[in-house]
Protein backbone atom coordinates (compact mmCIF):
# COMPACT_ATOMS: atom_id res chain seq x y z
CA UNK A 1 0.00 0.00 0.00
CA UNK A 2 2.97 2.35 0.44
CA UNK A 3 3.11 2.69 -3.29
CA UNK A 4 -0.46 4.03 -3.33
CA UNK A 5 -0.35 6.24 -0.25
CA UNK A 6 2.86 8.06 -1.10
CA UNK A 7 2.65 10.99 -3.51
CA UNK A 8 2.84 9.71 -7.07
CA UNK A 9 5.84 10.64 -9.18
CA UNK A 10 5.52 12.38 -12.53
CA UNK A 11 6.44 9.22 -14.41
CA UNK A 12 3.45 7.49 -12.84
CA UNK A 13 0.97 10.33 -13.29
CA UNK A 14 1.85 11.31 -16.87
CA UNK A 15 1.33 7.83 -18.33
CA UNK A 16 -1.93 7.39 -16.38
CA UNK A 17 -3.25 10.67 -17.81
CA UNK A 18 -2.30 9.41 -21.24
CA UNK A 19 -4.18 6.16 -20.58
CA UNK A 20 -7.23 8.20 -19.50
CA UNK A 21 -7.11 10.07 -22.81
CA UNK A 22 -6.72 6.78 -24.68
CA UNK A 23 -9.71 5.24 -22.91
CA UNK A 24 -11.99 8.21 -23.59
CA UNK A 25 -11.28 7.95 -27.33
CA UNK A 26 -11.54 4.17 -27.20
CA UNK A 27 -14.98 4.64 -25.67
CA UNK A 28 -15.92 6.83 -28.65
CA UNK A 29 -15.65 10.23 -26.97
CA UNK A 30 -12.82 12.71 -26.37
CA UNK A 31 -10.68 14.26 -23.63
CA UNK A 32 -11.70 17.86 -22.92
CA UNK A 33 -12.81 19.04 -19.52
CA UNK A 34 -13.52 22.74 -20.06
CA UNK A 35 -16.35 22.13 -22.53
CA UNK A 36 -18.44 21.06 -19.53
CA UNK A 37 -18.60 24.73 -18.55
CA UNK A 38 -20.59 25.40 -21.72
CA UNK A 39 -22.79 22.41 -20.99
CA UNK A 40 -23.58 23.91 -17.57
CA UNK A 41 -24.62 27.14 -19.31
CA UNK A 42 -26.84 25.20 -21.71
CA UNK A 43 -28.45 23.24 -18.88
CA UNK A 44 -29.01 26.52 -17.05
CA UNK A 45 -31.01 27.81 -20.01
CA UNK A 46 -28.45 30.16 -21.60
CA UNK A 47 -29.55 28.84 -25.01
CA UNK A 48 -32.81 30.76 -24.68
CA UNK A 49 -31.11 34.04 -25.45
CA UNK A 50 -27.65 33.10 -26.78
CA UNK A 51 -27.57 30.78 -29.80
CA UNK A 52 -24.04 29.62 -28.91
CA UNK A 53 -25.50 27.66 -25.98
CA UNK A 54 -28.38 26.23 -28.00
CA UNK A 55 -27.02 22.71 -28.08
CA UNK A 56 -28.40 19.31 -27.25
CA UNK A 57 -26.49 19.08 -23.99
CA UNK A 58 -27.59 15.50 -23.45
CA UNK A 59 -24.92 14.51 -26.00
CA UNK A 60 -22.37 15.65 -23.42
CA UNK A 61 -23.83 13.57 -20.60
CA UNK A 62 -20.82 11.25 -20.72
CA UNK A 63 -18.54 14.22 -19.92
CA UNK A 64 -20.72 15.29 -16.97
CA UNK A 65 -20.49 11.71 -15.71
CA UNK A 66 -16.70 11.94 -16.12
CA UNK A 67 -16.77 15.08 -13.95
CA UNK A 68 -18.88 13.27 -11.36
CA UNK A 69 -16.22 10.55 -11.39
CA UNK A 70 -13.45 13.15 -10.96
CA UNK A 71 -15.23 14.57 -7.90
CA UNK A 72 -15.63 11.05 -6.51
CA UNK A 73 -11.98 10.25 -7.25
CA UNK A 74 -10.93 13.38 -5.37
CA UNK A 75 -13.04 12.29 -2.42
CA UNK A 76 -11.61 8.76 -2.44
CA UNK A 77 -8.01 9.94 -2.76
CA UNK A 78 -8.20 12.54 -0.01
CA UNK A 79 -10.13 10.35 2.43
CA UNK A 80 -8.55 6.95 1.98
CA UNK A 81 -5.39 7.15 -0.08
CA UNK A 82 -3.56 10.18 1.31
CA UNK A 83 -2.36 9.92 4.91
CA UNK A 84 -0.50 13.21 4.55
CA UNK A 85 -1.52 16.56 3.11
CA UNK A 86 2.04 17.86 2.95
CA UNK A 87 3.37 18.88 -0.46
CA UNK A 88 7.16 18.68 -0.55
CA UNK A 89 8.24 21.82 -2.35
CA UNK A 90 11.55 23.19 -3.46
CA UNK A 91 12.84 25.21 -0.43
CA UNK A 92 13.32 28.13 -2.78
CA UNK A 93 9.60 28.01 -3.66
CA UNK A 94 8.70 28.07 0.05
CA UNK A 95 10.96 31.07 0.58
CA UNK A 96 9.65 32.90 -2.50
CA UNK A 97 6.08 32.41 -1.28
CA UNK A 98 6.92 33.63 2.23
CA UNK A 99 8.40 36.74 0.60
CA UNK A 100 5.10 37.54 -1.10
CA UNK A 101 3.02 36.88 2.00
CA UNK A 102 2.04 33.23 1.65
CA UNK A 103 3.32 31.44 4.76
CA UNK A 104 3.80 27.71 5.43
CA UNK A 105 3.81 26.80 1.75
CA UNK A 106 3.33 23.09 1.24
CA UNK A 107 1.93 22.37 4.73
CA UNK A 108 -1.32 21.50 2.94
CA UNK A 109 -2.35 21.24 -0.72
CA UNK A 110 -3.69 24.78 -0.88
CA UNK A 111 -2.69 28.17 0.59
CA UNK A 112 -5.08 29.43 3.28
CA UNK A 113 -4.50 32.97 2.01
CA UNK A 114 -6.62 32.07 -1.04
CA UNK A 115 -8.73 29.03 -0.15
CA UNK A 116 -9.63 29.24 3.55
CA UNK A 117 -13.28 29.97 4.36
CA UNK A 118 -12.12 33.15 6.12
CA UNK A 119 -10.40 34.36 2.95
CA UNK A 120 -13.41 33.44 0.82
CA UNK A 121 -15.70 35.49 3.04
CA UNK A 122 -13.74 38.71 2.57
CA UNK A 123 -14.60 40.90 -0.40
CA UNK A 124 -11.04 40.74 -1.74
CA UNK A 125 -10.74 37.00 -1.24
CA UNK A 126 -14.08 36.33 -2.89
CA UNK A 127 -13.16 38.39 -5.93
CA UNK A 128 -9.77 36.68 -6.26
CA UNK A 129 -11.53 33.30 -6.51
CA UNK A 130 -14.27 34.62 -8.77
CA UNK A 131 -11.94 36.46 -11.16
CA UNK A 132 -9.57 33.46 -11.32
CA UNK A 133 -12.55 31.35 -12.34
CA UNK A 134 -13.81 33.84 -14.91
CA UNK A 135 -10.35 34.03 -16.51
CA UNK A 136 -10.11 30.24 -16.70
CA UNK A 137 -13.61 29.81 -18.12
CA UNK A 138 -13.52 32.70 -20.59
CA UNK A 139 -9.96 31.93 -21.69
CA UNK A 140 -10.54 28.21 -22.14
CA UNK A 141 -13.60 28.70 -24.30
CA UNK A 142 -12.02 31.50 -26.33
CA UNK A 143 -8.95 29.34 -26.95
CA UNK A 144 -11.16 26.33 -27.58
CA UNK A 145 -9.62 24.12 -24.92
CA UNK A 146 -7.77 23.92 -21.64
CA UNK A 147 -4.91 21.80 -20.34
CA UNK A 148 -6.64 18.56 -21.37
CA UNK A 149 -7.87 19.54 -24.83
CA UNK A 150 -4.91 21.70 -25.87
CA UNK A 151 -1.85 20.72 -23.81
CA UNK A 152 -2.46 16.96 -23.75
CA UNK A 153 -4.64 16.10 -26.78
CA UNK A 154 -3.67 18.96 -29.09
CA UNK A 155 0.08 18.69 -28.52
CA UNK A 156 -0.08 14.89 -28.85
CA UNK A 157 -1.83 15.41 -32.18
CA UNK A 158 0.80 18.00 -33.26
CA UNK A 159 -1.78 20.75 -33.68
CA UNK A 160 -0.43 24.25 -34.27
CA UNK A 161 -3.46 25.96 -32.65
CA UNK A 162 -2.75 23.98 -29.49
CA UNK A 163 0.93 24.93 -29.49
CA UNK A 164 -0.08 28.60 -29.77
CA UNK A 165 -2.61 28.16 -26.97
CA UNK A 166 -0.10 26.46 -24.68
CA UNK A 167 2.38 29.28 -25.35
CA UNK A 168 -0.48 31.61 -24.36
CA UNK A 169 -1.11 29.59 -21.16
CA UNK A 170 2.53 30.14 -20.25
CA UNK A 171 2.59 33.84 -21.09
CA UNK A 172 -0.48 34.33 -18.88
CA UNK A 173 0.83 32.05 -16.14
CA UNK A 174 4.23 33.73 -16.03
CA UNK A 175 2.68 37.21 -15.90
CA UNK A 176 0.43 36.14 -13.02
CA UNK A 177 3.11 34.29 -11.06
CA UNK A 178 6.00 36.73 -11.50
CA UNK A 179 4.27 40.10 -11.78
CA UNK A 180 0.73 40.04 -10.36
CA UNK A 181 0.77 37.55 -7.46
CA UNK A 182 3.47 39.53 -5.57
CA UNK A 183 1.12 42.54 -5.61
CA UNK A 184 -1.98 40.74 -4.34
CA UNK A 185 -1.03 39.46 -0.88
CA UNK B 1 -25.18 1.56 -17.81
CA UNK B 2 -23.30 2.82 -20.86
CA UNK B 3 -22.09 5.73 -18.73
CA UNK B 4 -20.48 3.73 -15.96
CA UNK B 5 -17.17 3.47 -17.85
CA UNK B 6 -16.94 7.27 -17.97
CA UNK B 7 -17.60 7.38 -14.24
CA UNK B 8 -14.78 4.90 -13.60
CA UNK B 9 -12.36 6.77 -15.87
CA UNK B 10 -13.35 9.96 -14.05
CA UNK B 11 -12.55 8.33 -10.71
CA UNK B 12 -9.11 7.36 -12.01
CA UNK B 13 -8.64 10.94 -13.20
CA UNK B 14 -9.63 12.32 -9.78
CA UNK B 15 -7.28 9.95 -7.99
CA UNK B 16 -4.27 10.66 -10.20
CA UNK B 17 -4.87 14.43 -10.02
CA UNK B 18 -4.91 14.15 -6.21
CA UNK B 19 -2.12 11.65 -5.70
CA UNK B 20 0.32 13.39 -8.04
CA UNK B 21 -0.57 16.70 -6.29
CA UNK B 22 -1.65 18.26 -9.59
CA UNK B 23 -4.59 19.74 -7.64
CA UNK B 24 -2.15 21.58 -5.38
CA UNK B 25 -1.98 25.32 -6.00
CA UNK B 26 1.70 25.14 -5.03
CA UNK B 27 2.56 22.71 -7.83
CA UNK B 28 1.25 25.19 -10.40
CA UNK B 29 3.11 28.09 -8.77
CA UNK B 30 6.29 26.02 -8.69
CA UNK B 31 5.85 25.15 -12.38
CA UNK B 32 5.56 28.79 -13.43
CA UNK B 33 8.61 29.56 -11.26
CA UNK B 34 10.57 26.81 -13.05
CA UNK B 35 11.49 25.41 -9.64
CA UNK B 36 10.43 21.83 -10.15
CA UNK B 37 10.36 19.29 -12.96
CA UNK B 38 7.20 17.62 -11.60
CA UNK B 39 4.51 19.24 -13.77
CA UNK B 40 6.74 19.33 -16.86
CA UNK B 41 7.42 15.63 -16.44
CA UNK B 42 3.71 14.88 -16.10
CA UNK B 43 2.58 16.89 -19.12
CA UNK B 44 5.63 15.89 -21.18
CA UNK B 45 5.27 12.16 -20.57
CA UNK B 46 1.51 12.32 -21.14
CA UNK B 47 2.08 14.06 -24.47
CA UNK B 48 4.85 11.70 -25.60
CA UNK B 49 2.70 8.65 -24.88
CA UNK B 50 -0.29 10.53 -26.32
CA UNK B 51 1.56 10.76 -29.63
CA UNK B 52 1.74 6.97 -29.68
CA UNK B 53 -2.03 6.81 -29.07
CA UNK B 54 -2.67 9.29 -31.87
CA UNK B 55 -0.51 7.24 -34.21
CA UNK B 56 -2.46 4.08 -33.35
CA UNK B 57 -5.75 5.94 -33.92
CA UNK B 58 -4.67 7.40 -37.26
CA UNK B 59 -3.34 4.15 -38.60
CA UNK B 60 -6.59 2.49 -37.44
CA UNK B 61 -4.67 -0.08 -35.43
CA UNK B 62 -6.92 0.96 -32.57
CA UNK B 63 -10.62 1.60 -33.15
CA UNK B 64 -13.35 2.35 -30.64
CA UNK B 65 -14.71 -0.55 -28.62
CA UNK B 66 -17.59 -0.57 -31.11
CA UNK B 67 -15.18 -0.92 -34.05
CA UNK B 68 -15.51 2.64 -35.36
CA UNK B 69 -12.55 4.68 -36.61
CA UNK B 70 -11.24 7.24 -34.15
CA UNK B 71 -11.04 10.78 -35.53
CA UNK B 72 -9.52 13.60 -33.52
CA UNK B 73 -11.49 16.75 -34.26
CA UNK B 74 -8.95 19.41 -35.33
CA UNK B 75 -8.66 22.45 -33.09
CA UNK B 76 -10.04 25.73 -34.38
CA UNK B 77 -7.43 27.90 -36.05
CA UNK B 78 -6.99 31.58 -35.27
CA UNK B 79 -4.10 33.51 -33.83
CA UNK B 80 -6.21 35.81 -31.63
CA UNK B 81 -8.41 33.04 -30.31
CA UNK B 82 -5.57 30.74 -29.38
CA UNK B 83 -3.07 33.29 -28.13
CA UNK B 84 -5.35 35.75 -26.32
CA UNK B 85 -7.67 33.04 -25.02
CA UNK B 86 -4.61 31.13 -23.92
CA UNK B 87 -3.17 34.13 -22.08
CA UNK B 88 -6.42 34.75 -20.17
CA UNK B 89 -6.57 31.07 -19.30
CA UNK B 90 -2.96 31.12 -18.10
CA UNK B 91 -3.63 34.14 -15.87
CA UNK B 92 -6.54 32.27 -14.28
CA UNK B 93 -4.65 28.98 -14.05
CA UNK B 94 -1.79 30.56 -12.12
CA UNK B 95 -4.15 32.53 -9.84
CA UNK B 96 -6.55 29.68 -9.04
CA UNK B 97 -3.76 27.10 -9.19
CA UNK B 98 -6.29 24.85 -10.88
CA UNK B 99 -7.45 24.27 -14.41
CA UNK B 100 -10.92 22.93 -15.25
CA UNK B 101 -10.18 19.27 -14.34
CA UNK B 102 -8.58 19.75 -10.91
CA UNK B 103 -11.35 22.19 -9.92
CA UNK B 104 -13.83 19.33 -9.72
CA UNK B 105 -11.34 17.08 -7.97
CA UNK B 106 -10.95 19.77 -5.30
CA UNK B 107 -14.72 19.74 -4.75
CA UNK B 108 -14.34 16.03 -3.94
CA UNK B 109 -11.53 16.91 -1.54
CA UNK B 110 -14.04 19.06 0.32
CA UNK B 111 -12.62 22.49 -0.54
CA UNK B 112 -15.67 24.75 -0.23
CA UNK B 113 -14.03 27.86 -1.68
CA UNK B 114 -13.30 26.14 -5.00
CA UNK B 115 -17.05 26.35 -5.68
CA UNK B 116 -16.57 30.10 -6.18
CA UNK B 117 -13.89 29.32 -8.80
CA UNK B 118 -16.14 26.79 -10.56
CA UNK B 119 -18.99 29.30 -10.52
CA UNK B 120 -16.62 31.92 -11.92
CA UNK B 121 -15.44 29.55 -14.65
CA UNK B 122 -19.04 28.82 -15.67
CA UNK B 123 -19.73 32.55 -15.66
CA UNK B 124 -16.59 33.02 -17.77
CA UNK B 125 -17.82 30.51 -20.35
CA UNK B 126 -21.18 32.31 -20.37
CA UNK B 127 -19.51 35.68 -20.86
CA UNK B 128 -17.53 34.20 -23.75
CA UNK B 129 -20.74 33.01 -25.40
CA UNK B 130 -22.23 36.46 -24.84
CA UNK B 131 -19.32 38.36 -26.37
CA UNK B 132 -17.91 35.92 -28.92
CA UNK B 133 -19.14 37.88 -31.94
CA UNK B 134 -17.48 41.05 -30.68
CA UNK B 135 -13.98 39.70 -29.94
CA UNK B 136 -11.32 38.70 -32.48
CA UNK B 137 -10.69 35.10 -33.36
Amino acid sequence: MDFITQPWAWYVAGPIISIIMFLLYYFGERFGVSSNLETFCSIGGAGKFIDYFKIDWKENTWNLIFVAGAITGGFIASNWLSPSNVVLLNPQTVKDLADIGIENAGATYLPDAIFSIEAMLTLKGFFILLIAGILVGFGARWAGGCTSGHAIVGLSNLELPSLISVIGFFIGGLIMTWLILPLIF
Amino acid sequence: MKYIKFFLVGILFGIVMSKAEIISWYRIYEMFKFQSFHMYGIIGSAVLLGMVSMFLFKTKVIKTFEGKDIHIKPKKKGMYRNLLGGILFGLGWALAGACPGPMYVLIGKGVVSILVVVFGATLGAFLYGLSKDKIPH
